[in-house]
């Protein structure tokens, strides 16, 4: 387990992580999401010990990083950015160095690496020097290195950056594979894959961590609004004032262009009233051929929070503190809250900047 | 330490550097031995190691450029810092390393006395005190330049100032003579010296209080010895730059003296600068 708190860096008088605190739980797979330059690697970096913080606590498994560094590292495997391989070393002999200097002993290496070579599918290439290795082979010599010696907390950053979508995918397989096991973080800018691999997802943003839940959680609370298709046959107007009726519709709009005699209803409501709007259009004798949740994306919700801190960035009006939204701790009202307060914001400074 | 110590002597030979390294320290080797032990007849060996004592100045720039200077450049520094390691674990790690190279000639030229005995009289006592000597200089050498690999990412940029600081060294008796002795002179050079602390100081520590607190005692002590006993303080500078010049004590071992307080310099050197570096490397954290 990890546990990150008050964590500060500051490079000169730019706040690369701004006071962040979270918390990593065994066996799940967590995502850092963030645009360039939001702080993710420089936390990462900072979690396993190759930066020091301006101020703040990592705790490794109730090991303080800054004062029992080596135990600490111990339980950590680490993939920087760029992977820090030898270029001059084979894929064989760069694991037994890392699997040394993590501690291994000889009998130990050699059950270790060709299972991790398994792993990640570099037992061809073990004895090829790494400089004539393609740059998705290079990535897995790193990942091999971080996961060697199994250790608790496997920490990836963007470990898929820069590979072919067939590696992409390869490597996307392989952490999940790896999140049975182990703690796995990663930190990535691409949604997709967060939302895809990992159970619960941390979104960073001008060093500050702007919101964190699994991507389930984010989208239906971030979400103000649920939309439904309906496609019906019949008066499609008839339709629409029967819907508008319901309390919990906000916009009915009509989408008649289809020639077959259906129309299409686009529903705006709070919540998934589904139900609700099967018993009217039953009620009043409505066929419906089909109806449809449209969810928002995490990239709209990535969008949505992170936008605040764009405006702080383009100089626009001055925003109250980020509220960190952690369902966790307290559902509900400060959800609606955040997202009152990023809807309001975000239109005032739309309309101000207009203004100007 | 041992992972980080094979990885690095493996290094040395799995490119050219260590072969080229050790092919260039033979040949010059080689060349004297022949020139004073096989035309001249002499069988004093211990003049070949004090001759060949420059080649020092290249070898050990290009034997310590790379140590920390390519880490950092590859990125490698990255997994070092997160591998459970001890910063002294990779300097030790790299220093030792990189002192098995240093050694290999010293033990094959080792063996040339043992040869040469048998055709004249070799002093074993001053050949082996002046090889002793000759991997102990190598040995201070290569701490200082491994100490200036750190401070760069750049392997070439490593290795000129390495060069340059030996051969400031080098030189370092000649260019005393020219360093004003006078009171006056050794005053000002030394509140000179007390600022440029300070800055240091300042730079290292990011604490002007501080700074500022070891500057004002400095002075204040130089001002106490200006004025209770000044003769310590005249042509003091000179003085200390002759008691650190690491070459020229080296020629003493060779005419004979093996003395106690050469030894201590360079064992005092070694320790000084390994603990620079990790010093360097831990602080790089904060960069």
């Amino acid at each position: 387990m990890i546990e990150v708190q008050n964590l500060t860096r500051k490079y000169g008088n730019h706040t690369a992580v701004d006071s962040i605190s979270f918390k990593i739980e065994d066996g799940r797979i967590y995502g850092f999401l963030g645009p360039n330059g939001a702080g993710k690697s420089t936390t990462m970096n900072i979690i396993t010990g190759c930066l020091a913080a301006t101020s703040g606590t990592v705790t490794v498994n109730g090991c303080d990083i800054f004062e029992e560094p080596v135990k600490a590292k111990k339980c950590i495997g680490y993939l920087p950015e760029i992977p820090p391989l030898y270029p001059d070393m084979t894929p064989l002999e760069y694991l037994r160095f890392v699997g040394r200097a993590k501690g291994m002993k000889k009998a130990e290496l050699n059950e270790a690496i060709p299972t991790v070579m398994a792993k990640t599918g570099i037992s061809d290439v073990a004895n090829k020097l790494i400089k004539s290795l393609s740059k998705g082979y290079k990535q897995r010599v790193g990942i091999a290195q971080a996961i060697l010696g199994n250790p608790h907390v496997v920490i990836l950053d963007e470990p898929t950056v820069g590979l072919d979508p067939k590696q992409i995918v390869e490597i996307r397989n392989l952490i999940k594979e790896l999140g049975e096991n182990h703690t796995v973080i990663l930190s990535s800018h691409i949604l997709p894959e967060v939302s895809e691999v990992c159970d619960e997802i941390i979104i960073i943003s001008n060093g500050e961590i702007v919101a964190s839940d699994t991507a389930e959680n984010l989208i239906s609370h971030f979400n103000p609004s649920t939309v439904t298709e309906v496609v019906i046959k019949g008066d499609a107007d008839s339709a629409a004032n029967a819907v508008a009726q319901l309390d919990e519709v906000k916009e009915v709009e009509i989408d008649d262009g289809a020639t077959d005699g259906t129309a299409k209803l686009v529903i705006t409501s709070g919540d998934d009233i589904r139900e609700k709007l099967a018993e009217v259009f039953m009620n009043n004798g409505i066929l419906v051929i089909s109806m449809n949740l449209s969810k928002a994306s995490l990239e709209d919700i990535f969008l949505e929070v992170t936008s605040e801190n764009l405006h702080m960035l383009t100089g626009g009006a001055p925003v109250q503190e980020t509220p960190a939204y952690n369902v966790a701790e307290d559902a509900g009202n400060a959800v609606d809250e955040t997202n009152d307060n990023i809807v309001d914001e975000t239109n005032n400074n739309s309309s101000e900047e207009a203004d100007e | 330490m041992g992972a980080v110590f094979k990885k690095e002597l493996r290094g040395y030979f799995t490119g050219f550097t260590g072969y080229i390294l050790l092919a260039v320290m033979l040949v010059m080797m080689g060349i004297y031995t022949m020139i004073y032990c096989l035309s001249y007849q002499y069988s004093a060996f211990e003049f070949v190691y004090g001759n060949t004592v420059f080649v020092l100045m290249l070898f050990v720039p290009i034997l310590t450029m790379r140590m920390f200077a390519e880490e950092k450049k590859q990125g490698t520094d990255r997994l070092l810092y997160s591998l459970p390691l001890k910063m002294s674990e990779i300097v030790l790690g790299k220093y030792f390393a990189s002192l098995v190279v240093l050694g290999i000639p010293c033990f094959f030229t080792g063996i040339y006395p043992l040869i040469l005995s048998r055709f004249g009289n070799v002093n074993f006592r001053l050949v082996y005190a002046a090889m002793l000597g000759f991997f102990l200089l190598g040995a201070a050498l290569t701490a200082v330049c491994m100490f200036i690999s750190l401070l760069t990412e750049n392997q070439i940029i490593a290795a000129i100032i390495s060069f340059a600081v030996l051969l400031l060294n080098y030189f370092m008796n000649n260019l005393t003579n020219y360093i004003p002795s006078t009171l006056f002179a050794s005053t000002v050079i030394l509140v000179l010296l007390v600022i440029v602390v300070g800055l240091i100081v300042w730079a290292v520590t990011k604490n002007a209080v501080l700074a500022d607190i070891v500057s004002i005692v400095l002075l204040l002590v130089l001002i106490a010895i200006r004025l209770i006993k000044a003769e310590l303080i005249q042509g003091i500078l000179p003085k200390i730059l002759n008691k650190i010049e690491l070459f020229e004590q080296y020629f003493n071992i060779v005419y004979g003296s093996l003395d106690i307080s050469t030894i201590a310099l360079y064992l005092s050197t070694i320790i000084l600068f390994c603990v620079l570096s990790v010093q360097v490397l831990e602080r790089r954290r904060w960069a």
